[in-house]
Order: structure tokens, then sequence, then C-alpha cells
């Protein structure tokens, strides 16, 4: 029996942009022509102003650590427990909910307001998910 | 919306609560319908209005028998009920119809004819949230609260006190499902499910339904129960998608739903005499009662560590023992409902004192949606 698979994410022609970034390597934000707000998840319209136009850009990567559990059961398909759920703030304002890596998944290593950047994870050809570690530095 | 026009001459819950093995969800909708008319005195012909959540208001209102002139099928979670509330009061004002009946009930624990929830991978929760591990509401619900607790400097022992405080008043009610006195230390030593809470700061599972039947308060004095008056109401929605939230030092939802009641009502916080905070976890009542604006944040939770929301405290809280020790089926805002209804009727088994004024306030989702209503048994 195969092993149980961690959900996927089917894009939408409103997300596709987004995803296509995270393949290539950049974490894409949007922000409005009309009043610079910056905003997620995606849509083609600023949902500040209601302005459609609307630019997508790389956003920086950089971020804190806003909140998070570490989920012990249930576990969700493809997850070993205890992992970290965690919601990041980015630098440039957004949040997202995430998972942190490459730090011990406890409530000693995990301090918030920790500084937090980007990396890039393959779940398969079509999908990379963003997930987020400690800064260096 | 004027207040005291529209009054509740009908509640009940499932003849049984907690595990119930013999009956389907739909059934269980029928169980507290039919017990609702009861209490009301009324026949099943008498409703003309009909509202439920989750099931369809075709699927319960042909169950039944009953045929609607108005029906409202708002589902927004937990607090759907709440918002049901509001729109009958509305809606029988407006002359739209009579004699509403909104039930309630999930087979959440035996899982006996209850619809699939799930979240399709192509909607905007199945791609940004799903795949970072979310399971469920213990691995959601808290997401909020460590920062809730940094930014107001709540303790985690703070948190716990609430599960031991609604335990005392589960103790008092002969149909809570946990009535053994707990202490702090049995709370954070109970196995963790989502850091920072454990089993015993989560909901029960359980199965079970409630129904309310609400007319014109003018009709109501004609009716076997004692009236009880809807008095102000509230409602609104934020995000499906927690960590969308705009803050989690507090819920968008609740203080837009929760001052609109007592607005409405014409009520200050010293008038409330009965608090029902819907409680799938522990944090929420520390959200409600600042989203509420009794306290500030910071004090919410000295102030229940403090006991002054258990027996005979000066803000009596959860008094059937709330989700946490009571019963929590999934969608607890009827059985809040109840509750306010028994106390402001004087038959609860924890009765509080010459109580006059309920408020009880309701969560849908994680924070996604809330609905407040105001009751009074006085005119």
């Amino acid at each position: 029996m195969a092993e149980p698979q961690r959900a996927r994410p089917k894009p939408t022609p409103e997300t596709q942009h987004f995803w296509d970034g995270t393949k290539a390597g950049e974490l894409r934000l949007q922000r409005c022509d009309a009043c610079a707000h910056v905003y997620f998840p995606p849509r083609p319209f600023c949902p500040s102003c209601a302005s459609r136009k609307v630019s997508i850009f790389k956003a920086s990567g950089r971020g804190f650590l806003y909140s998070y559990v570490i989920n012990h059961r249930p576990a969700a398909p493809g997850f070993t427990p205890p992992y970290a759920i965690a919601v990041v703030e980015l630098d440039e304002g957004p949040r997202m909910m995430s998972n942190i890596i490459d730090c011990p998944q406890t409530p000693e290593a995990l301090e918030l307001d920790m500084k937090l950047e980007v990396a890039f994870q393959e779940l398969d050809d079509k999908i990379t998910l963003p997930v987020f570690r400690p800064a260096k530095g | 919306m004027r207040k005291n026009q529209v009054a509740v001459v009908g509640a009940a819950e499932t003849t049984e609560l907690g595990i119930i093995p013999n009956a389907s969800q739909l059934q269980l909708h029928a169980d507290a319908a039919l017990n609702a008319i009861a209490d009301a005195g009324l026949k099943l012909s008498d409703i003309d209005g009909f509202a439920t959540a989750v099931e369809t208001p075709q699927q319960v209102c042909h169950y039944l028998g009953i045929k609607p002139t108005w029906v409202d099928g708002t589902s927004v979670g937990g607090c759907s009920f709440m918002l049901h509330v509001r729109h009958a009061a509305a809606a029988i004002e407006a002359g739209l119809c009579q004699t509403v009946l909104i039930t309630h009930a999930e087979s959440g624990k035996s899982m006996i004819g209850k619809l699939p929830r799930s979240t399709p991978p192509d909607s905007l929760n199945g791609q940004f949230e799903a795949p970072y591990g979310v399971y469920g509401p213990p691995s959601m619900f808290p997401i909020p609260v460590l920062r809730f607790m940094k930014t107001w400097g709540i303790t985690h022992e703070q948190l716990a006190s609430v599960a031991v405080v609604q335990r005392e008043w589960a103790a008092k009610n002969p149909r809570a499902m946990m009535k053994d006195p707990i202490t702090v230390a049995d709370v954070l030593n109970s196995r963790m499910i989502a850091y920072p809470f454990r089993l015993l700061q989560c909901c029960l599972v359980t199965d079970g339904g409630g129904a309310l039947i609400l007319t014109s308060a003018d009709r109501a004095r004609d009716f076997p129960r004692k009236p009880v008056y809807i008095m102000g109401t509230g409602e609104s929605v934020e995000t499906p998608m927690v960590s969308q939230m705009e803050t989690f030092n507090s819920s968008r939802a609740f203080k837009t739903a929760g001052p609109l009641a007592f607005k409405e009502a014409g009520i200050a916080h010293k008038d409330v005499d009965h608090l029902m905070i819907y409680d799938a976890f522990a944090h929420l009542p520390l959200f409600g009662l600042g989203d509420l604006g009794f306290m500030p944040y910071e004090a919410t939770g000295q102030f229940i560590a403090d006991g002054n929301t258990r027996p005979g405290g000066k803000l009596p809280l959860n008094t059937n023992g709330g989700g946490l020790s009571y019963m929590h089926s999934g969608m607890y805002g009827m059985y809040a409902l109840q509750e306010s209804v028994r106390q402001m009727r004087g038959i609860a088994p924890a009765q509080v004192p010459n109580a006059k004024i309920s408020v009880c306030h309701g969560v849908g989702g994680m924070f996604a949606a809330s609905g407040t209503i105001v009751f009074t048994n006085e005119r």
C-alpha cells in the first residue's frame, strides 16, 4: 500500500502564478497599483480598494514567526507528529500558514517573533510548497 | 431590530445526549424538533418558518412533514443557530412568518448519517492551509493562542483554569458528559493534542441535537412556558482561513457581533446576569470576555483563574459545563442557546438566582463567523 500523501494544492486560474513562482524558487505576492496594498492569498483584484489593476512581484521571502501549534494528534496524512503548523508574517505585511524546517519542533526552539526565511519543498513535478526556516545571521 | 418583539416559546434538546448509537443525524433533528414542539404545546402544522444548518431546510422539513413559507439555511459553523435566531426574529417582525422552528443535530461521535466535511484541493483552504498538516479543529483553532498569550500576558495555568471552572458547573448538571472534578495540574498533565492545548482544553465529541421555537412577543403570552425575549442580536463573518485573521490578539467577528447585540439590547456589561461564550477550546472564553468588552484582554485569564466565573462568582459563565464538559457535537451553538433559555426560564440545573439578562455568544469555524443573542425574561 502506498504511503498516505500530504494534501496537494490544486492551482486555479487565480493562483497559478503563485505556484509557478514557488516552482521557480520565488515567493510571489500581489500589490495593488492603485492603493499599494500588498495581499495574500492571490486574487486578480485588490481586497482593500477593489481595483482590478494589480501587479505580481517577488517577495523578499523574509518574515517572522507570528504564531503556531505543535500538532500531536490526530496527524494529517503524510505527517509524522509532533510537527509545527505555523503562521508567518512576511516583511511585506501579509501572513501565510507554513511549516518551519531545520528547527526542532519544540516550544523552546520555536520562539514567537523569531526571524524566518523562505525555503522551497518540491512535492512533485507540479507543486513546490513554500516553507520557512530560521533566518541565518 | 426593535428589542423584545420576538420570544422563544419552545426549547428542547434531544431525548439523549452523549453517545447515541441508535439514531441517524436526521432523526436527531426530528427528535429535538418533536421535543420542542411538545414543549411549546404546538403541532408540527403550526410551524410556518424553518431554519437549520449543515443539513438543508428541505431535508429536515420533508422528514418532519413541515410546509414552511420562510426558510433559512445559513450554515456558518457552530454559531449558525445564533444567526438563525437573529434572522427569524427579523422575519417574524416583518410578517414573513409567525412561528419559526430552528433545529440542530449532529451524530458527531457515532457518525451515523453525518454529512462528510471536505476541503477541495483547489479551494483556498485546500491550497494554502491543508498542505501544512492542518487536520481537524484541534490543529487549527488553537493556532492564534500563543500570540494572544504573548500579547496579553496570559499564562498556561490561566488557560487551564477555564477547563477547571467549567467542570465545576458540569458537576451540577446531570446531563453533562464529564462531571468529575479536575485541577489545573490535571489539565496541564493531560495528553498533548496540539501544543499549547492538551486534551482537557479541547471540546468533547458527542452526539445530540436541540431545537428552538420562536414567535412574536404578543403571541408568546398564550404559550405554556415563560417567554424568553430576544432583546438584542448581532452577527458577522471574517475568514474561513484561520491564518488570514486580521489579528490573533482578538476576533474581528466577535468584536462586530457582540457590540451590535449589546447596542440593540440597550444594555451595559454590568446588566449581564448570565453569560455563555462558545468554548470549543479553552481560549475562546478569553477572546469573548475581551472582544465583547467585559474587560481588557490582559485581565481575562486572571478573571477566570480567580473564580469570578465559577458557581457563586460575579459573572456566571458557561453554566451547563460548556463544550469542554457538557457536550459538543461539532456545532455547539444550539446548546449554548438552550442553556441561556433554561436560565431565563429559571429551570437550569445550575440556576443563577434571579437572572434577568443572559448573553449568548457563538463562534463558527475557526473564528470564521460569530453570532450573539441577548435574552431577557422581562419585557
